[in-house]
C-alpha cells in the first residue's frame, strides 16, 4: 500500500482490508501521536463535504501532521479557470498525500496518474468513496468481531447510493447474505446481482421492513431522496416506507448493529438514537482511526 | 457478382492492405480512425456494394501500407466483421479478421458526461469488458458504456 494511492475500494484486496482494519484498532486504542509530524497534506475539497473533511482533518491533527487546502472550488484557482491538472501538479509540490473531493467522476484516477504523490479519494462524485467502505468495515468487524458469515440488511436508495455499493463488492469477500430493503424503482442495479450470483452468494430482495430483519447482524441505512423519483407522487407514497423506528427493532439479535453514512434526514427516527443497536455516531468516529490507518500506511510509517 | 470480382472492379492492387467487409455507413469512421487522409500512398475506396451479410458494404485498398495489428484492432469496434488481406505482388499472403482490442484508448466517448474525460482534457482509456458485445468499463469513472451508445471521438 506504501505510495500507492486509494481512489477505488478494488485497489485494495481483503490482505489490505484486514490490515487498514488492524490499523484502526491500535489507532482506536493510541489515537493521539507524533508519527506524522513534519508530514503536510493537502486536503482539497472541490465540493464542500463537511463530515468528511473534518474526521480528515481531525486524523491528521491527532497525529502531528499539518494541513493546508481548501474547502470548495469558489475559494480556489479553480474560479480562475484553472485544469485539475494543474491544481494538482502545483499542490503535490507542496504536500506529501493529497486527499482529494470532487465532483466530477474518475477524476480522483485521473489526479493519481498527475499527482507525484499519493491521493486518496474523499468521494468523486457518484462514483466511489473507499475510505467510507473501510470505515464501514471496521465498524462491522469491531462491532460483530468478524466480518466473515454476516447477515448484512441494506435499506433505502440501492440503486445510486455509492456507498452501499461499495460496500457490498467489499463485504462480497467474506462470504455474508444480504437482504435488499428498496422502493422497486431503487432496487440495486443488476451488475451487482450478477456479481453476487457469480460469486455464489445468497441475497433477498424485499419492498418493506419485513420480520427477517430478526435475523440481521447488520442493517445499513441510507436517504431516500426526494430527487431520485421522476413521479413525486411516487416519493410521496414510499418515503414513509423505509423509516426505522424504535419498535420494529423489538425482536431482532443483541447483536444487530445500525450503520448510516450520515448526514441522516429523516430515516431512522430520532428516538433510535438512545436504542443500543444505534451505532452511526460511533460509526463516524471510527472514521478518524480508520483514515489515520490509511493515511500512514500509504505514507509507509505503519 | 462475385466477391472477388467486385475487388477487381475497384481496381487491384499490387501491394499493400485491403480491408473488406467494412459496413457503409461505417466507411468514414474507418478512414478517421486509421489517418488514411494522412497517408501519401495511393489509396481507393467502394462504397455501397452489395453483400449479402452486411447489406451493403465497403472495400478500401491502400496501396504500400501495412498497417500493425494494434492500430488495425482499432477499427474492430466500428467495424466489427472487416477483413483484412495483406497483398503483396498481387497476391494475398495473409488474410485476418479484426479483433477487439483488451484495452481501447481515445477513439470512443465515455458515455457518462460527468466524467472527468468529458469535462478536462483527458483522453479517454477503457477495459473491454465484453468482446461479443463490445462493452467497454471507463478507467476513470467505471462506468460502463455499451455498444448501443458508442460515439466516436476522432
Amino acid at each position: 500500500m506504501k505510495n500507492k494511492s486509494l481512489v477505488s475500494i478494488d485497489d485494495y484486496s481483503k490482505e489490505d482490508y484486514l490490515k487498514i482494519i488492524d490499523l484502526a484498532e491500535e489507532f482506536e486504542k493510541n489515537p493521539v501521536s507524533d508519527i506524522l509530524k513534519g508530514k503536510v497534506i493537502s486536503t482539497l475539497f472541490f465540493e464542500p463535504s463537511t463530515r468528511t473533511r473534518l474526521s480528515f482533518e481531525s486524523a491528521v491533527n491527532k497525529l502531528g501532521g499539518r494541513i493546508i487546502g481548501f474547502t470548495d472550488a469558489a475559494s480556489s484557482s479553480v474560479k480562475k479557470g484553472e485544469s485539475l491538472k494543474d491544481t494538482i501538479l502545483t499542490v503535490a509540490n507542496y504536500s506529501d498525500l493529497i486527499v482529494m473531493r470532487h465532483p466530477i467522476e474518475g477524476s480522483a484516477r485521473y489526479a493519481s496518474e498527475v499527482s507525484g504523490v499519493p491521493v486518496v479519494n474523499a468521494g468523486d462524485g457518484a462514483n466511489q468513496h473507499p475510505t467510507q467502505t473501510l470505515l464501514d468495515l471496521y465498524s462491522i468487524k469491531k462491532t460483530q468481531g468478524t466480518l466473515e458469515n454476516l447477515n448484512i440488511f441494506l435499506v433505502g436508495d440501492l440503486k445510486y447510493g455509492r456507498t452501499v455499493h461499495s460496500l457490498l463488492m467489499a463485504m462480497s469477500m467474506f462470504n455474508p447474505t444480504f437482504n435488499f430493503i428498496s422502493p422497486k424503482t431503487l432496487r440495486i442495479p443488476d451488475e451487482y446481482k450478477i456479481y453476487l450470483d457469480s460469486k455464489g452468494i445468497k441475497y433477498y430482495e424485499h419492498d418493506d421492513f419485513t420480520d427477517y430483519i430478526s435475523e440481521g447482524d447488520i442493517m445499513y441505512m441510507t436517504r431516500v431522496q426526494r430527487e431520485r423519483f421522476a413521479d413525486p407522487i411516487e416519493y410521496e407514497k414510499v418515503k414513509n416506507s423505509y423509516i426505522l423506528k424504535n419498535h420494529m427493532l423489538e425482536g431482532t439479535k443483541d447483536n444487530l448493529r445500525i450503520l448510516h453514512p450520515l448526514p441522516r434526514v429523516n430515516e431512522i427516527d430520532d428516538e433510535v438514537d438512545d436504542n443500543e443497536k444505534a451505532y452511526y455516531f460511533t460509526q463516524a468516529l471510527n472514521g478518524v482511526f480508520t483514515r489515520q490507518a490509511i493515511i500512514t500506511s500509504i505514507l509507509g510509517l505503519k | 457478382m462475385s466477391t472477388e470480382n467486385q475487388v477487381k472492379k475497384v481496381s487491384a492492387l499490387r501491394n499493400g492492405t485491403v480491408i473488406d467487409h467494412i459496413s457503409a455507413k461505417d466507411l468514414f469512421n474507418v478512414i478517421s480512425i486509421l489517418k488514411l487522409d494522412k497517408i501519401e500512398t495511393q489509396i481507393t475506396f467502394g462504397t455501397n456494394l452489395g453483400s449479402n451479410k452486411l447489406g451493403k458494404k465497403a472495400i478500401i485498398k491502400i496501396s504500400e501500407v501495412f498497417f500493425k495489428d494494434e492500430d488495425i484492432n482499432k477499427i474492430a469496434l466500428v467495424s466489427p466483421h472487416a477483413k483484412l488481406n495483406r497483398i503483396k505482388d498481387f497476391k494475398v499472403v495473409e488474410k485476418r479478421e479484426v479483433e477487439v482490442p483488451d484495452t481501447i484508448t481515445g477513439i470512443v466517448k465515455c458515455v457518462n458526461p460527468k466524467c472527468i474525460t468529458n469535462n478536462e482534457k483527458v483522453r479517454t482509456k477503457f477495459t473491454v469488458i465484453d468482446k461479443d458485445n463490445v462493452s467497454l468499463k471507463c478507467h476513470y469513472c467505471e462506468k460502463n458504456t455499451n455498444h448501443e451508445d458508442l460515439i466516436y471521438n476522432l
